[in-house]
């Protein structure tokens, strides 16, 4: 476990959460702590339940147990449109920009029904300078990169305390994903937490603070950066173990080679 | 000329077409709901608006208000609590609530009005005060009026939607229902929004018919409904200008079809919708997929 | 009904065995025997505005089998079968205006409605749900304009039914009563059996996962077609027995043959019995029936507490009467599904050995 040094309270708390997708069990008693200005990574494998985690944090999926809490709240039954004005933004994956939409458009429903804070269109502007000229453009017909800077943007001046992030790298080249990454830090200095989803296990090394490593809906690592080993983290990325060794107690690890 | 007076009074119907059908488009564009009982609801503000006259009697023209923020407020809660509860439980159900809604509007209005139909008094000499251009085009002014009025609400709808804030969340809840719940906004209440919309704007033109002609229990699923959606299929989902064409082009083929023989009025304009069906089914005004 | 069962192997083990059904349903299919006998001797005993009432039904019920068919199992939610229906009475009338009795014209009115739904179809087919609904109320729209239009059979008048003046009420009556008996049970057995062959089984595979039921290659069009093709037969015939019992034809939208109340009761009869079930129509029937009979005197309030209490149980009670009955206690009359059992497994009370034949 590691050391969590502010000794504030947790702005965002999992508790044992178990998410199915019809019959399919994709979370299977997931608990995790985020602290005021933290950037939480959570890697793994494709489909191991990182993006369902976020969504279900969001509130688009009803867990079948466990518990989310919110600067002390119990949002687990708030509906997402409460929990986005609460201050728990998301940004999804795959962008979702309404297609039909201008850039700036897009930006205003971000924003209209934003908590009160420095983030503005203006704002999103000056991060992204090439918007402005852009603004009047139709969300569907801008690039993949631009696009997410958009979602992002969007996000932003709902003024969350805690931003989602999922999958941000999804479908794009890694020279547009660093410039996307490059924006983090403005994102942090505001004062936002920050909650991201990333299947690119060094981009994520990258910029978390923290990290927590998912397979078939468990937990499989946590700690910082700086305390994991790289075997580690392929080991649990991988699910990989060597012979007898639990990988993580209580987990029974597949014997698998990927 | 027979003909081109035919056709001017074609085009002045279509105005008043693309009035019925831009509600249906709306609620079918947004919540993809295809309201089987919006043609009733034009005969149902006919009717109140009988009444609000045969209690208030108050001018035909100011009932248009009245009638159109009871209808809104009438849409608003029928949207969040029937139709919002069918739309969860699926398509099927969806057409059979609206189905269920249409049959029991007619039958209720049949049995409380009977079955005959009624006119909206506008004052004999305004129905038939007309105008000429040269010596062989006559408009009449009520038509006249009622085209300029259906071309006032398309434009100030259309307005509404391209730059009132709740217009842009009508779009984007449209556009990806989920990622607008992400940036905050309850769809149910923009769907509510949106049906309110759709309720009043068929409401004025259900008063408008009652002006120009009659209106009767049956009306709605005569011809109201199926007039509408023959504006949208000819015209196209998504643009409102493209309604107001098709609404036009409609009206254009039933005068038409009139001039060729007056019983092929409705055929006329069936035949173009069956026609546009088969060759163009996304509609001359396309904004992509159906 | 008697059993299929689909595999048997013969060895000294015992083995996985495909049934149609759980329980025995052969004593089903005797109690359905029974019923059409006890239906056929009616008017032997029972008077003739108790007979007419039962046509009436009979008429709706074979209407009622035929949405089922298509918005149960085709999912395909027609609101203008009220065409079909309109057209199967005019094929019943135009031949009996050239001399051919109305009796064989039922035969002419189902293939006929059936033939007339081909190139409808190819109007409609390609149509999303909601689309698809409105499209043919405009198509029965279309349909009856078309026919008003010909004054030879009546145009918007309508025409009477010639060819069986002569008869004796009473046997008028008996033998309107048995053609709108074979008609019913014919259209009830017909979808039976379609549904038990392999149509039934490709429509379930549809209903299921439609596009991986088209990329295993399934004739998702063809299938549904031939639904269409055999739910207009079905309410033609409907038609045909219509033209019969009221020995007349009007065209036009109240009251008329054309009219969309014919959709709306076949519809709810379907929703409140219970969707996806051969047996909902029959049970939606008889609720129609008692409702009609219970508030006649009130002229079109059967239709709206008809409308309401189909809103009502689409809302609540989505899988109708019959559906919550056969959740509760799976009990099936006309099986339509396959069952699997492990070896040994019971079925209802009687043992199955393991070397079972039949």
């Amino acid at each position: 476990m590691s050391n969590r040094l502010d000794g504030g309270a947790p702005l965002l708390e999992v508790r044992d959460l178990v998410v199915h997708h019809g019959q399919l069990r994709a979370l299977s008693g997931i608990s995790l702590t985020v602290y005021p200005g933290e950037v939480y990574a959570l890697i793994g494998a494709n489909g191991a339940g990182k993006s369902t985690l976020l969504r279900t944090i969001a509130g688009l999926h009803h867990p079948t147990s466990g518990s989310i809490s919110y600067d002390g709240r119990n949002v687990t039954g708030l509906r997402p449109e409460r929990r986005a004005t609460a201050g728990i933004v998301m940004v999804p994956e795959g962008r979702r920009l309404f297609p039909s939409l201008t850039l700036e458009e897009n930006l205003k429903v971000g924003s209209s029904y934003a908590r009160k804070g420095p983030w503005t269109i203006e704002r999103v502007y000056e991060l992204f300078p090439w918007m402005k000229e852009r603004r009047g453009q139709r969300a569907a017909q801008m690039s993949g990169g631009e696009q997410q800077s958009v979602a992002i943007g969007r996000a932003l001046v709902a003024n969350p305390r805690v931003l989602l992030l999922d999958e941000l790298s999804l479908g794009l080249a890694p020279v547009i994903v660093q410039r996307i990454y490059a924006m983090l830090p403005h994102v942090l200095e505001s004062g936002i937490t920050v909650l991201l989803v990333e299947q690119d296990v060094s981009q994520a090394l990258r910029v978390a603070t923290h990290l927590q490593c998912l397979l078939e809906g468990h937990t499989t690592l946590e700690g910082t950066p700086a305390e994991v080993t790289r075997e580690q983290v392929e080991a649990a990325y991988f699910g990989v173990t060597d012979g007898s060794k639990a990988l993580w107690p209580g987990l029974m690890p597949s014997s698998r080679a990927y | 000329m027979a003909w081109v007076n035919a056709i001017i009074q074609g085009i002045l119907t279509g105005g008043l077409y693309a009035l019925f059908a831009c509600g249906l488009s709306l609620m079918f564009g947004v919540m993809k709901v295809v309201n089987l009982a919006h043609g009733d609801l034009a005969v149902v503000a006919g009717y109140i608006a009988v009444g609000v006259i045969a209690v208030t009697h108050m001018p035909v023209l100011w009932t248009i208000p009245v009638v159109v923020v009871l209808m809104a407020i009438i849409g608003y809660v029928l949207q969040r609590s029937v139709i919002q509860g069918a739309i969860s439980r699926g398509e099927l159900t969806t057409l059979i609530v609206t189905f269920g809604l249409s049959i029991i509007i007619e039958n209720g209005l049949q049995q409380f009005f009977t079955a005959n139909s009624r006119g909206l008094g506008v004052g004999d000499s305004f129905v038939t005060a007309s105008f000429s251009i040269g010596s062989q085009i006559t408009i009449a002014w009520l038509d006249l009026g009622i085209f300029v009025l259906a071309v006032i609400v398309l434009l100030g709808l259309q307005q509404y939607l391209s730059l009132s804030r709740y217009g842009r969340l009508i779009r984007a809840v449209a556009d990806d229902r989920e990622a607008s719940q992400l940036s905050g906004a309850d769809y149910r209440h923009v769907f509510g929004i949106a049906a309110a919309i759709a309720f009043g704007t068929v409401a004025i033109a259900g008063i408008c018919e009652g002006m120009i002609t009659t209106i009767s229990p049956t009306l709605g699923t005569d011809t109201i409904l199926l007039f509408a959606f023959a504006s949208v299929v000819i015209g196209g989902l998504g643009s409102l200008w493209g309604t107001l064409l098709g609404g036009v082009i409609l009206g254009v083929a039933q005068a038409v079809g009139a001039q060729i023989n007056p019983s092929w009025e409705q055929l006329a304009g069936y035949a173009v919708f069956l026609l546009v069906l088969v060759i163009r089914p996304q509609g001359l005004v396309s904004q992509g997929a159906q | 009904m008697t059993e299929n069962v689909a595999t048997t192997i013969r060895s000294s083990e015992p083995a996985f065995k495909v049934t149609r059904s759980r329980r025995n349903v052969a004593w089903s299919g005797i109690g359905a025997i029974a019923a059409i006998v006890v239906l056929f001797a009616f008017p032997y005993y029972v008077g003739p505005g108790t007979t007419g009432i039962m046509v009436q039904g009979l008429i709706v019920l074979t209407l009622a089998s035929m949405w089922n068919l298509l918005a149960g199992y085709a999912g395909l939610v027609s609101v203008g079968q009220q065409a079909f229906f309109g057209l199967g009475a005019y094929f019943v009338l135009i031949p009996a205006m050239h001399g051919i009795t109305p009796w064989a014209g039922l035969v002419i009115a189902t293939i006929g409605a059936g033939v007339c739904a081909l190139p409808l179809w190819w109007l409609v087919a390609r149509l999303r749900l909601g689309y698809f609904a409105i499209a043919t109320w405009v198509l029965a729209s279309v349909v009856m304009l078309v026919i008003e239009q010909i004054s030879s059979i009546g145009g918007g008048t309508g025409e009477p039914l010639p060819g069986l003046t002569g008869m004796q009420p009473a046997v008028l009556t008996a033998y309107t009563y048995w053609a709108a008996l074979i008609v019913a049970v014919l259209a009830i057995g017909g979808v039976y059996f379609l549904l038990r062959s392999r149509v039934g089984l490709v429509l379930t595979a549809i209903r299921d996962d439609e596009r991986a039921a088209r990329s295993s290659g399934v004739r998702v069009g063809l299938a549904r077609l031939l639904v269409f093709v055999v739910a207009a037969a079905g309410c033609g015939a409907a038609g045909g027995v219509l033209a019969i019992e009221q020995l007349q034809v009007v065209p036009g939208t109240s009251g008329g043959v054309f009219s969309v109340q014919w959709t709306a009761e076949m519809a709810f009869a379907v929703i409140i019995g219970g969707i996806g079930t051969i047996e909902g129509p029959i049970v939606g029937t008889v609720v129609y029936m008692v409702l009609q009979q219970t508030l006649q005197s009130y002229n079109a309030w059967y239709l709206i507490v008809l409308g309401l209490v189909a809103i009502v149980i689409a809302l609540f009670a989505r899988r109708g009467l019959w559906g919550t009955v056969d959740e509760r206690f799976n009990i099936r009359l006309f099986p339509v599904g396959y069952h699997l059992w492990a070896p040994g497994e019971r079925r209802g009370r009687k043992r199955v050995p393991a070397h079972a034949a039949q």
